[in-house]
């Protein structure tokens, strides 16, 4: 356990240290949630006045729930795009003919995962409060909230690595990212569930994102629902995916 | 007043210095008559490329003159970009087109257009070994392959002078023999006129009429082969004493007959000897004279490396690995106290 | 002395090569074809339905999100056909493709309307595609087959600007980084428009500010007025007036460049 520590320690080291040193890395990752928030809450506001759009806080709450679960989604898998160049530059083999423990190589990136997104969160929930955003809910609820955002970066990453550690090439790219992409997007983005009508209603009712986005959306407004389902999704996701990840770590130590 | 040569190059004064970075080509003076193939040889980051993109008109100099195929590389750009082809230090091929569809649009760019561009194009493809593949994308091309059809397509419209810029860096003994073989016939059957720059002292050696070494953007030799290593004319001694304590007294007697060397194992003891009349019965006598033991005793004839060590220092780069050397292999009794 | 210039028709046999290479060679990349046409469906899809309530909003021009938001993929996709084509535009230059091109008789401007010729053929494909998918799902054209043939026309101009801007990248950087780099500039350009709402129904000022003098907004507009509307002659010719500025700018810089990064004499 102490092996895999230290291997972890020196790998989100490293990984961190190229993050917060290299702005190519570092500003797309603030950017883009912040271009998110704004275009959303600028361009659709006007949607809370359609009949039926009931939430307490006002949409620049509603909109900041999902940009806030959306970057943590996108920070775990922008680790992996991060595991897969350094197979492709044979960096990680390097790494794994150091490690005493290779399971330190995952955790390492994965808690990186978690720092890069902690950053973002941070500059994004900055933002949202300099645009006046409303908090409805208590000091306990936003814990709910960030923590929900933190298991959903855990789950992105631990998926993106174990895709990463599988295909080992940087074309790998779009199979990390898609499958992220649209279960974040079929899910209520832009309106409650209650407003969705057609086919994506009834593939947002069965999305798990959809949960934890109307968790996410009860803590911000003080009126928590779906929280144990949300959790339970959450943890779901998280031994599911932890799974996937170190399954592929296996192969890919067999595959040299 | 004489009448520009048609397949020479020429250039007097020849400068290429970058907006903030070195001088790459210091001042470069060279002549290259028709038919010949002519060898530019140097060490990474000497202004070999750099040169070759000058005369090609890729790159302005900074200031001198060259003239190709009797045309002002600055002046008249266009003829000269006609009458030659180059193959240059990449092979830039496209990975998803095929071979045919390369040439295909090579000869487009040359306005060659029609039946001529077909039959053209099969002619290049069986000269270079590649007519089986030649519907295959690039990307599924060795090292080898990708090279063959730079050469392919830097001969499309027929030019008079071929410029290849390092053209078997990275490729095996038989695919750089191959490329040795087709470059000789060109020049000697077709009377193209060949500008290759190496870094590889054998290739120098066994293709060029005429080598120019070139250091730091300048030219420090130049010659035929035999002419700049007889230049030189001073064989290497390299001895290997049984005895590692021996070392001071086997480098005492040695440097009576030149001055010591390196660039050889690093249990050797090497020196140029300084008169071609210095032989190995004189250096075994001396050594023997002093109760040496030696367990390897050579003689090395010189080499384009010698020719570059005489005239810069140091050493060519990559000299170790790809030179052939002629040696002389004396195993003898070792020399008793 | 003068140098003689190539005459015309190989100056098109050329053109045609350069550009035939450009569409063969994103032919032969699934990636390259498959993402510009489905990300852009799918994103149509997830608004379409995620936005539909927002057709009861007072004044909202039709009953149909769909298609109001049929307008964006056709921007979209010529974005992104433009992106990765130019992305290879700038690999040509690292690996030293271009100095090849460079050292056959080639115009250098051939070799840029060879790429830009190459990029607009792309971009129609695409636009036909997107066509069809709308009208498979039950979107109208208002303005008819003539409205069809008009927006395939615009569309080769919208793909003409932003494949000029990317060449211009590409050539000014020769960097295949550099121009992937641009796809979020662009995509910020997408967002802050009036690609999910009319401009005069934006509530936040600052915001329709910004759309207001978005290029990209009167772009998916004049498409969207094809669509949903018809003949509005004025939002189609500013539509066509700023793909044309964009163009024109593009082009202007591209040249500039391709004169710097061909130093040749």
């Amino acid at each position: 356990m102490r092996d895999a520590i230290s291997v972890a320690r020196g790998v989100s080291w490293r990984v961190l240290h190229t993050f917060f040193t290299n702005k190519a890395f570092l500003l797309p990752s603030v950017a883009f949630p912040l271009f998110f928030f704004t275009a959303f809450v600028g361009g659709l506001s006007r949607i809370t006045q359609v009949p039926g759009f009931d939430f307490p806080t006002g949409y620049t709450a509603f909109q900041f729930v999902f940009v806030l679960l959306q970057s943590a989604a996108f920070a775990g898998v922008f680790t992996g795009f991060g595991i897969a160049r350094d197979f492709e530059t044979g960096f990680m083999r390097r790494l794994m003919l150091a490690a005493p423990n290779r399971s330190g190589i995952l955790l390492g990136y994965v808690f990186s995962a978690i720092v890069r997104w902690a950053t973002v969160a941070a500059v994004v929930t900055i933002v949202a409060l300099l645009a006046q955003m409303k908090i409805g809910g208590s000091g306990v609820d936003l814990f709910g909230l960030y923590t929900l955002a933190l298991l959903l970066n855990l789950a992105g990453a631990l998926w993106a690595a174990g895709v990463a550690m599988r295909l080992r090439s940087q074309q790998a790219a779009p199979v990390m990212q898609m499958p992220v992409f649209l279960l974040l997007f079929f899910a209520p983005v832009y309106v409650p569930l209650s407003l969705l009508q057609g086919w994506i209603h009834g593939v947002a009712s069965v999305n798990p994102i959809t949960a934890l986005l109307e968790a996410g959306r009860g803590f911000i407004s003080g009126r928590p629902e779906l929280t144990l389902a949300a959790f339970a999704i959450a943890a779901g996701l998280i031994l599911g995916f932890a799974a996937w990840a170190f399954r592929g770590l296996r192969r890919a130590e067999a595959a040299g | 007043m004489e009448p520009p040569r048609e397949n020479s190059i020429e250039a007097h004064g020849l400068v290429r210095e970058f907006k903030k970075g070195p001088r790459a080509v210091d001042g470069i003076d060279l002549r290259v008559d028709p038919g010949e193939i002519y060898g530019f040889l140097g060490p990474n980051g000497a202004g070999k490329s750099t040169t070759v993109h000058m005369l090609t008109t890729l790159l302005p100099p900074t200031a001198g003159t060259a003239t190709v195929a009797g045309y002002d590389v600055v002046k008249e750009g266009a003829k000269v970009r006609k009458a030659i082809g180059a193959a240059l230090q990449e092979a830039a091929l496209d990975p998803f087109l095929t071979g045919r569809e390369h040439l295909r649009l090579q000869t487009t760019m040359h306005g060659i257009t029609g039946e001529e561009r077909r039959e053209r194009s099969d002619e290049l493809l069986t000269r270079v070994g590649l007519t089986e593949a030649a519907d295959r994308k690039v990307k599924g091309y060795s090292g080898g392959m990708k090279r063959r059809l730079d050469l392919a397509l830097a001969l499309v419209h027929r030019p008079r002078i071929l410029f290849l810029d390092e053209p078997t860096t990275g490729l095996d003994v038989q695919s750089r023999t191959a490329l040795w073989v087709e470059v000789g016939r060109l020049a000697k059957e077709e009377g193209v006129t060949v500008f290759l720059t190496t870094q590889y002292l054998e290739e120098a050696d066994v293709l060029a009429d005429r080598v120019g070494i070139i250091d730091h953007g300048r030219i420090v030799a130049e010659g035929t082969p035999e002419k700049l290593k007889a230049d030189i004319a001073c064989s290497t001694v390299e001895a290997v004493p049984a005895n590692p304590d021996q070392r001071g007294a086997v480098l005492s007697v040695l440097e009576r007959f030149g001055e010591q060397t390196t660039g050889y194992g690093p249990s050797s003891i090497a020196v140029q000897l300084t008169s071609s009349n210095g032989n190995l019965a004189d250096i075994v006598r001396a050594l023997d004279a002093e109760g040496v033991v030696l367990s390897q005793l050579q003689i090395h004839e010189p080499t384009l490396d010698d020719v570059f060590l005489a005239k810069t220092g140091r050493h060519l780069e990559g000299a170790g690995g790809e030179e052939e050397e002629e040696e002389t292999e004396q195993e003898l009794e070792p020399a008793r106290v | 002395m003068t140098v003689a210039r190539p005459p015309l028709a190989p100056a098109l046999a050329q053109t045609t090569a350069l550009g035939k290479r450009a569409v063969v060679r994103t032919a032969r990349q699934p990636a390259n074809i498959v993402f510009p046409l489905i990300f852009p469906m799918l994103l149509l899809a997830v608004n379409a339905g995620g936005l539909k309530a927002e057709t009861q909003l007072p004044g909202f021009p039709t009953d149909s999100f769909l298609a109001f938001a049929l307008a964006v993929p056709f921007v979209q996709g010529a974005l992104l056909a433009t992106i990765n084509a130019n992305v290879e535009f700038a690999r040509d230059i690292q690996t030293g493709f271009l100095n090849r091109l460079a050292l056959t008789p080639v115009r250098g401007i051939v070799l840029l309307f060879g790429q830009l010729g190459g990029l607009m053929t792309i971009a129609v494909v695409q636009a036909i595609f997107y066509l069809a998918v709308g009208l498979a799902f039950g979107v109208r054209l208002q303005s008819g087959v003539g409205g069809a043939l008009m927006l395939l026309l615009l569309e080769t101009c919208i793909a003409l600007a932003f494949a000029s801007l990317g060449s211009w990248a590409a050539l000014r950087t020769g960097s295949t980084e550099a121009v992937q780099g641009l796809f979020p500039v662009f995509f910020v350009f997408l967002f802050l428009s009036s690609m999910n709402i009319p401009r005069n129904l934006i509530q936040a000022d600052w915001f329709r500010w910004v759309a207001t003098i978005n290029p990209v907004s009167y772009l998916i507009e004049a498409v969207r007025a094809l669509v949903i509307t018809g003949w509005d002659w004025e939002t189609i010719g500013l539509g066509f007036a700023v793909a044309a500025g964009l163009s024109i700018v593009g082009f202007a810089l591209a040249t500039h460049a391709l004169w710097n990064r061909l130093e040749r004499t």
